[in-house]
């Protein structure tokens, strides 16, 4: 809005930031109980669009500081680099439609190089062309970790995960709760 | 014996239009030093690079700059810009190459779920009436299967709502449960919320394809449902 200078009179807000907020104000009572025992490993893509291009360093810690609580904090690893450092995983800018895979996933090998060296079984992907080249990367190259959203990770915490709201989870969570 | 470099043939008409558009992209001031590069996934893609690129549109190399495809290979990420010492705005630079391609000839793909957005608001082309019925029809079934959500609701264009929350149309259209936890989770903590029925998807295919004017187009008539139809204070990026 500011580009084509748009007048309006609401704000913006990312739903990171509202799940930081709710969980500050206790509105979502995370903890990572459901973790403790299975101890499995999390990491998170930082969109370019959100954090590097957008809101900075600031929801990128701010996220991280919630991530911790909801998976434990042994339980999060932190590619390299990350935050506005981070690589673009070359789902972006259209790659996923621009006709070009060959290229898309050559970029995406670094995204997938980190991915490996975090040792982590899921990436959360708050963005959606993160998280469907993350996805197309790992088939490609064989990983075998999973790509999940965070809204996925919090209900599944809380225990109230529907049956058919689990595509994106692998057998180690797939029945959990259930 | 050394010459000084001769500039007075230089014509470097594409930085020109760049700059044009972009007043403080800083295209003059590459030290050539490869930070860019140095952290560029893209780099090396197609035989090219951000200091390369940015190198032929210095030296008026304009017809290769807008024949290579790199330009589509490139995310736009703004790595390059991030660590430039000299903030130059490569991304910019890219999406205006892109924008310098006649539109029939940019990829189809990133066209298709543009014309798609701008006339449906959404890249997928889903009509509004089935995005409200799936919405519709998925929160009915959770409320009648899952006790815990029996009250809960989810409404589009609920007018006097505080929040506007958009929606990937990935989901509607290929996994529409997979919209419920978010629903859940709006649910838990009473979020006063509803999602918007005009230019409600998240995604951005016009960024990517280079048109400015299907944008503003999608953003104006947002702003005006967001606005004057629905009031809304906050509108929620879930993308």
């Amino acid at each position: 809005m500011r580009k084509y200078k748009i007048p309006h009179k609401f704000e913006v807000k990312s739903i990171l930031e509202l799940y930081v907020e709710w969980f500050r104000q206790g509105k979502l009572k995370i903890n990572s109980d459901w973790n403790r025992d299975l101890k499995i490993k999390f990491t998170l893509q930082d969109p370019c669009n959100i954090v590097r291009k957008t809101l900075g360093d600031k929801v990128a810690e701010d996220i991280r500081e919630f991530l911790r609580v909801l998976v434990g904090e042994q339980n999060f690893v932190d590619m390299i680099p990350n935050k506005s450092n981070n690589f673009c995983c070359g789902g972006g800018g259209g790659a996923l439609q621009a006709g070009f895979p060959k290229d898309r996933r050559r970029y995406g090998k670094l995204k997938f190089d980190q991915i490996m060296d975090t040792g982590a079984h899921y990436v959360l992907a708050p963005c959606h062309n993160c998280h469907a080249q993350i996805e197309d990367i790992c088939e490609h190259y064989g990983g075998s970790y999973h790509t999940a959203h965070i809204w996925t990770i919090i209900c599944l915490s809380l225990g109230i995960l529907g049956k058919n709201e689990r595509s994106y989870l692998g057998p180690d969570l797939a029945d959990y709760g259930l | 014996m050394s010459n000084n470099i001769d500039l007075t043939d230089l014509s470097a008409d594409f930085k020109q239009q760049v700059l044009d558009q972009v007043p403080d992209a800083n295209l003059d001031l590459c030290l050539t030093c490869g930070t860019c590069t140095g952290g560029c996934p893209a780099s090396e893609l197609m035989g090219l690079d951000p200091r390369k690129f940015l190198r032929m549109v210095n030296l008026g190399l304009d017809d290769q700059v807008k024949a290579t495809e790199w330009a589509w290979v490139c995310t736009m990420c703004g790595r390059c810009m991030y660590v430039c010492p000299m903030k130059i705005n490569i991304p910019k630079l890219i999406y205006n190459t892109r924008k310098s391609w006649p539109m029939e000839t940019r990829p189809k793909g990133i066209r298709g779920s543009c014309e798609q957005h701008v006339k449906s608001g959404n890249a997928m082309g889903v009509p509004t009436e089935d995005f409200i019925w799936t919405v519709e029809d998925v929160v009915e079934e959770i409320r009648q299967t899952q006790p815990l959500f029996a009250d809960m609701e989810v409404t589009v264009d609920r007018p006097g709502a505080f929040m506007a929350v958009n929606q990937n149309s990935r989901e509607p259209v290929t996994e529409p449960d997979e919209m419920a936890p978010l629903w859940k989770i709006l649910h838990l903590v009473e979020a006063d919320w509803t999602y918007p029925s005009v230019m409600w998807a998240g995604e951005n295919y016009c960024m990517f394809l280079g048109d400015d004017d299907g944008w503003r187009h999608i953003i104006e008539r947002f702003a005006d449902h967001i606005d004057n139809t629905l009031g809304c204070k906050q509108v929620v990026n879930t993308e």
